[in-house]
This record gives structure tokens, sequence and C-alpha cells, in this order.
């Protein structure tokens, strides 16, 4: 007796949607397994990172937590899916995440202490502007000469790294600062402010933009030409040639969309709920939004939900982390294992599992 | 009446869903060739996959000179005695003939007394091959010449052929032949898989024919007609393509002077192709794979750029139009490779249909895509193609290549091409299909279209084109009237015999 796998006709319809709820329970077994080794009572840990969050006595200050830290994963997710569907693997968010936050912000306190009305707008545009201009560099490496652009995004992350601490300690340094690194804090410059929209929500200017780019991403995806070029490019290159596709124009697009609005999510960061730049300002938004986008399976809604569901094991990590004093490296480990067992049950998509005498072959 | 070497009885194979075979028998007798003839999908693969040790037998048994035979593995079925060509080759382009070979054996010899057998055994059949050439050089013929003399190592009882010639030239074909009646004369049973009739008539002493798994009947192919073996494939009389008078109009595609290099490692390069098509003309283009056919339909789609002159459509130069911008103007194409190429597997019919009819069929508003309307083109070419599917909703991956095939080329009938060019339009479909694809050019042509025939199968090439030439490593033959061409003269318009070169010097 052995078991065999068989590709089914017709991708399943059921396993599309029934996949990720699986790796979420497989997910749970297998880290409250961790947990238990950790000498830590599964179901409180499990409860605690999933519960907590927002049901618990405190949900009052986590819920907001949810929308703060769930908008700039989407927010590059929608972009970096964008990508994936058609085979262009931008694996360099992180650094268009931290070049937006730069640029954005140097607008910004370019402007210091001017108050306007456009001085928000602007910030925005420079941020989007900036990881555009990251995500490029790799784009047009792999046009004009080939290279891979999963290393060089890649490797770009840490050139980005050096630039956001080469800024913080020098050009964008605050002034007034007494000589600690990191720059002016926008939350005491009201113009550049990226401020909630309802006090005590969450909810910020980061939050809009990302609802907007599900929206859009929808759309391009199911409704227009580009987005069925895209779907196309990624199933079955030599047919999108054959239809008209050019490829040099949807590498640029795909990179400069994800670029764009990594960009736009690291502005929003450092203009809001991080407030200022400094050398640790970026968190893993970037690499964190790549398990995200597979988890909502490149879909724009799903990604959406998948951006909730990652921000809730963020916060509830950290709970965990400070009330039962599991390691952090435990936390990251349970999000990693969100990610493994979605591309193992996801096999059953597109294959079926069957039960087969051995038979000589 | 000689003795009865392989005796097949009830042999069954079911697979989900489907019985590949059903209570099949049949015997071969020593040095006979035996046919096996059937439509794609008859049964006829897994039947001699059962006999090779491929695939095991739900029921029924075989007997091998009288004692039980039941290989449980492909060694088991050489050790006794069957060997098998197939019909896709498993030969390392890197390395040479001996080599290749020796990678087969069980206890390769060394390569020196290896390179000596081989020779031997090349010479002896009348298979010219040099042991130490390197595979990727080979043509088709000789790689397939690598695998017989692979087979003829190991002193076979009874070798397995499926449809070894639809590679061949009709000179390298001839050789074939030649080899494989000096074996049955030194008593080697042979069993021919095909669906080629006049060739099955010429060669094979007895036939037996299947249909949906069954063995429906058999015959002596000699004194049987192509048309009743036909009709004994497909089950009832299927017509022959009509062909209606044509009157030809003017030149719609002008191809002068196409040179192209090679768009990657194993294709091949254009060399100064000319030749124009007139409306209502179909230009059968023959030639054996690999000699620049893919390359030609990408040139002519648009995949591959040219010069623009070299490309002129109805006076407009057309070289440096991508494809969307030669459909619009009515250039359509149908390449070769349905899976991947002219279609994408995992999506639906529906968002096929979209892949080349997004333009002329008006698919889209300003970008934004109008799926009703998409829809009911992909119903439309379901319905006038006969394309059997529950719906265009379904993947393209699930339909038989058949049913895509008329799909695919039923998707640039019905927009209404000014020139259409198709790559082996029937290609691993059925009769019954491949003779309603071949009515649908034909009508097309009736209509005023200049088609692109590029095919490999000269019997629907003579059938159905005006004119005829062949591509031989990327250059065009001389162009003939397809009728009353002999085959001899096709033969060395495929081989390679290039009549304006020699005009020329």
């Amino acid at each position: 007796m052995m078991l065999k796998l068989e590709k089914r006709a017709q991708p399943s319809l059921l396993w599309t949607y029934l996949t990720p709820v699986v790796a979420v329970i497989c997910t749970m077994i297998a880290g409250g397994a961790l947990f238990a080794v950790l000498g830590k009572n599964p179901g409180e840990a499990i409860a605690t990172i999933f519960w907590q969050p927002l049901f618990g006595e405190f949900a009052f200050y986590y819920r907001p937590q949810l929308l703060i830290k769930g908008a700039p994963l989407v927010l590059i997710a929608i972009g970096l899916s964008l990508g994936f569907r058609a085979g262009i693997w931008n694996i360099g968010a992180e650094g268009q995440y931290i070049i937006g936050a730069l640029t954005g912000a140097g607008v910004g306190l370019a402007f210091y202490p001017a108050e306007a009305w456009y001085i928000f707008p602007l910030m925005v545009m420079a941020g989007a502007l900036g990881g555009w201009a990251w995500a490029m560099i790799p784009a047009v490496l792999r046009t004009r000469f080939g290279t891979n652009e999963i290393l060089v995004s890649l490797m770009l992350v840490y050139v980005a790294e050096q630039l956001l601490a080469k800024m913080a300690l020098g050009l964008l340094r605050n002034p007034e600062g007494h000589g600690f690194p990191g720059s002016r804090n926008f939350q005491q410059y009201p113009s550049g402010h990226n401020a909630e929209i309802i006090t005590g929500s969450g909810m910020h200017w980061g939050v809009v933009a990302a609802l907007i780019a599900v929206i859009f991403s929808y759309i391009l995806l199911n409704r227009h030409i580009l987005g069925y070029h895209i779907r196309l490019t990624g199933q079955a290159p030599r047919a999108a040639k054959f239809a008209g596709v050019n490829p040099t124009r949807l590498i640029l697009f795909c990179l400069g969309t994800s670029g764009a609005l990594a960009g736009l999510a690291g502005m929003f960061e450092v203009s809001g709920p991080a407030g200022q730049i400094n050398i640790d300002f970026n968190v893993g938004y970037g690499f964190t939004a790549i398990i995200v986008a597979f988890l909502g399976r490149l879909h724009p809604v799903g990604i959406m939900l998948a951006g909730l569901l990652m921000a809730l094991t963020y916060i509830g990590g950290e709970i965990a982390q400070s009330n039962l004093g599991l390691p952090a490296a435990a936390i990251q480990m349970f999000q990693g294992m969100l990610l493994f067992f979605l591309l193992a049950i996801d096999v059953l998509t597109n294959f079926r599992i069957r039960r087969t005498k051995r038979e000589a072959v | 009446m000689s003795a009865v070497l392989l005796s097949i009885s009830g042999l069954t194979k079911a697979y989900p869903g489907v019985v590949a075979n059903s209570n099949v028998s049949f015997d071969i007798e020593e040095g006979q060739v035996h046919a096996l003839l059937g439509e794609n999908g008859a049964g006829k693969s897994t039947l001699v996959k059962m006999i090779y040790g491929l695939v095991k037998p739900d029921s029924g048994k075989m007997m091998l000179r009288g004692s039980v035979y039941t290989p449980s593995e492909p060694r088991a079925a050489r050790a006794a005695g069957v060997a098998m060509v197939f019909q896709h080759f498993s030969l390392f382009e890197a390395l040479n003939v001996a080599e290749n070979i020796a990678l087969g054996m069980e206890n390769p010899p060394r390569m020196r007394d290896l390179a000596t057998r081989i020779r031997e055994v090349s010479e002896t059949y009348g298979l010219p091959l040099d042991p130490y050439r390197t595979v990727g050089d080979l043509s088709a013929g000789e790689r397939q010449r690598v695998e017989i003399i692979r087979c003829l190592l190991q002193d076979p009882k009874l070798l397995i052929m499926d449809e070894p010639t639809s590679v061949l030239t009709p000179q390298e074909v001839e050789i074939l032949f030649q080899t494989l009646r000096k074996l049955t004369s030194e008593g080697v049973a042979i069993l021919y898989i095909s669906h080629k009739l006049e060739e099955i008539r010429t060669l094979c002493d007895h036939a037996t024919i299947l249909r949906l798994g069954k063995n429906v009947g058999s015959c002596v192919p000699a004194e049987t007609t192509a048309r009743d073996m036909a009709e004994l494939m497909v089950g009832s009389a299927f017509e022959a393509p009509a062909r209606a008078g044509r009157a030809l109009g003017d030149v719609a595609l002008d191809v002068t002077g196409l040179s192209l290099p090679a768009p990657n490692e194993f294709g091949t390069s254009l060399r100064n192709i000319h030749f124009t098509v007139q409306q209502g003309e179909i230009l059968g283009i023959g030639g054996v794979a690999g000699n620049g056919q893919d390359e030609l339909l990408g040139a002519l789609s648009g995949e591959i750029l040219s010069d623009a002159g070299a490309i002129v459509l109805k006076g407009q130069p057309i070289g440096r139009l991508g494809p969307v911008a030669r459909r619009a103007l009515g250039v359509l194409a149908a390449p070769e490779e349905r899976l991947g190429h002219a279609a994408a597997p995992d999506m639906s019919l529906t968002e096929n249909a979209l892949l080349t009819g997004a333009q002329r069929e008006n698919l889209m508003n300003r970008g934004f895509l109008k799926w009703a309307e998409t829809e009911s083109f992909a119903k439309r070419i379901i319905e006038a193609f006969d394309v059997r599917t529950p719906g265009p909703e379904n993947a393209a991956r699930s339909l038989s290549g058949g049913n895509l095939q008329k799909f695919v080329i039923g998707r640039e009938v019905l927009q209404r091409p000014e020139v259409l060019v198709v790559n082996q339009p029937t290609w691993g479909v059925d009769a019954a299909a491949a003779a309603a694809i071949r009515q649908a050019l034909l009508d097309l042509a009736a209509k005023g279209t200049a088609v692109i025939c590029i095919s490999q199968d000269l019997d629907e090439l003579m059938e159905i084109s005006d004119r005829f030439c062949a591509v031989n490593e990327g250059r065009l033959s001389d162009i003939k009237p397809a009728q009353g061409l002999s085959v001899d003269e096709i033969g060395l318009m495929m081989g390679g015999a290039h009549g304006m070169e020699v005009s020329h010097a």
C-alpha cells in the first residue's frame, strides 16, 4: 500500500478556499506541540496569540494595533502579489519600504517647520516615488542585462538598511535631538503627521491606502486586460508572448507597482505609528508581506484577511512573549509554520491523494 | 503458417473512469509484421505498455512461446526478448551514440567493444550510424536509429515500434522498412503501431484494429483498402474533405528574404525564405520536425520580429509589428503546441478565447474586459467546432488533445482571418476531428482567406494544399503545385535538395 499524488483535471475550488483554513489549524497543532516542548501550556499559548488581542482584557488597546500592523503588510503584499502572479519575484520589498520612508520623511523634514495642507500629499508622492525608483533598479537590470531580480532586489535591502543608518545618524538627524540618532518626530509636526482619522481606531491614511489597493488590484486582475496578461504570463509565458504581451513592460509595471506600494507603506509608517526615521525603523514588514501574499493565495481579498491574521500573530506573539515568557524565536517559527503548512497543503488544490497497491513501475 | 510467438488473450485494463483495454485477444507470429491500428485513445499505448511491462493488466493473460509471460517491469520484458522503440526518444543530447546506448544496458561492455558492435549491427541492418557522433547533432531519423540499434543489441524476438515514421522523410521511411524486412526474415516479429494506413498496407502482414479499447477486427492490409481500414478504426463511414474549386485572388502575403537567427540554443535559424500566398489559396509547408517550422510560425505570427519589408501584407510591411498589431490587420496563427503556447492550460476556455480574440472580437473597452461577450465567443467556438466539453468555464487542460485543437483552430477561424498560419493542425487528433479541421481550413480558403498550413503529415498536405513546399534546416524548397507531385519529388524537397540554390549556382 502506498499513497500516490494524482493530478486533477481541474484545480479544486473547494481546496482553494479550504487550504488556508486547514493550514491555520495545522499551525495551531504543530505550534502547540512546539510550545509544549518549551514547557508552556499549549492551549494557553495559542489562546494568548489568537484570543487575547481581540477579546482579552486589553482588547481596546490591541484592536487598533491590528489595523496599524495589518495595513503595511496588506499594502506591500498587494503589490508583491501582482509580480508573483506573473512570475516576477520581488523579494526586496523591505528595501523599497525603507527607501519610501526615507524619501517621504525627507520631503516632510525639508519643509519643517512650515505648516501647509500640501506637505502631506507631497510626502505621499515622494514615498511612492522612492519605493518605485528602488524597485526600478532590479527591473532595469533584469530587462537590460537579464539579471535575476530575486537576488538583486534582495541585496538592495541591505544597501537600503545601510542608507537608513547613514540618514538616521547624518542628514536626517534631529538637530535638536541632543546627539541621539533619529530624525525629528512627525507626531510633533502636524503638517507631516499621518494621524489617526478616527481617534483610537488605529485607522490612519495607510489603512485607507491599503483598502484602495485591495479594490484596485481586484479590478485590475479580474476586469482589465493588463491583469489578464499578468496572470497569463505567470501561467503560460509562451502563450502570453503569443497573445502579444510585452514582457519588458510587464516586468517594469509589476516591479514598479510593488515598489511604489512598499514605499507608500514605509512613508505612512514613518510619518505615523513609528514617527521618525531611526536605525531600527524597519521591522521586517517587507519580508512578512511575502508570507501574507501567499497565505492570501495572491488574491486581493485573501491578502486582506491574511494581513489581518498575520498582524494578529504579531500582536498575540508579543503578548505571549511578555506574559508567558515565550522566546521571540518561537513566535517567528510559529509564523513560519503558517507558510510551510500553506504551501504543503496547497498541493491538494491541484493533486488528489490516491491509495494504490504497490505496483512495479 | 509459422509458430505463434506471443499470444494475448482477454487482456483488460481499466483506469478510473475509463476502460483502456477490454478483453483484447490476438496472436503475433514469429517473423510477422503485425500492425496495431486505432485512433488516438483507442487503447494502443496501454496495450503495448502491458506487453512491455510498464503497466500491469487487470485480467487476461499473455503467452510467450508457449510459456506464461507476466513482465513486472521493462527489464523483465527485455530479458524475455521484448524490445520497444518509443515515439519520443529518451536520449541525452550531450552524449555520443555509444554512451547513450551504454546507459541503457545492464552490464555495458568496454566502450571500444561496444562501438565495434554498434558498427556491426548498423552495417548488418543497413542503418548507417557513427558510434562516436554526439546525439545532439543527429537528425530525428538518425536518433531513431540509435534507439533501434539499442534494441537490436539485445537480440529481441519481438520489437515494438510506436509510430516510428512520424519523424521521417519518405526516403528514411524506405530505409527503415528495409531494415524491418531484414529483421523479419531472420524471424524477429514486429508489432507496428501507426495510424498511417498506406504504410501499413505496404509493410504489414497482418493488422489488428482497436476501437475504444476493444479488438474490433483484423485484416490482411495488402488486401484491404485504406478506406475500409479507416472505417473499421472510426466505426462509421467518414467523409473525406470536399475540395470545391476555388478562384484565387490577389497576393495576400508576400515573404521576401526572411532570415532570422535561431531564437535559442536548440532552435533553427531561418535562411532567406521567399514565398507568396494568394487569397483563397492553401500553401502546404512540409518538412521533418525541427527544421524551422516553429520559428517560421513565430515570424509570421509576430512573436519573432524581422525586417519590416521581409513580410508584406497586401502591400503593407508588417515585419516589425507584434502579434497584437498583426491580428488587428487579420494575420492570425495557431501554433503547434496546444498547451502552453496556443492555450493556457489552467485557464478556462472563456479566458483562452480572450487570448487571441480580444482585439478582433471586440472583447474589451478601453482595456476593461467584457466577460459576457467573451463567454459567448467561447460558446460560439465550442458550438461551431463541436468541442466536447461541459462548458466554457472548464480549464483548457481538462480537454482531450483533439478537442482542444478544435477549440484553438476554431478560435482563429471564427475571427475571419485575412491570412491564417497553422502548424500541425491535426497532430494527435483523431480521424473524425482531423477531417473536420481540414474541412474548416478548406472552407476558410473558399471564402478568400490565404491559408499557410505547416504540417509533417504529407497525406494531409496533399489533401488540402494547392501548392506545396518543404522546410529543411531553415530553408524553403521550391514551391510546386501539389497536384501530381510524386512521393520521390516530395522526398527530395524535404531532404534538402535546394532547387533554388542549385539554379543560382
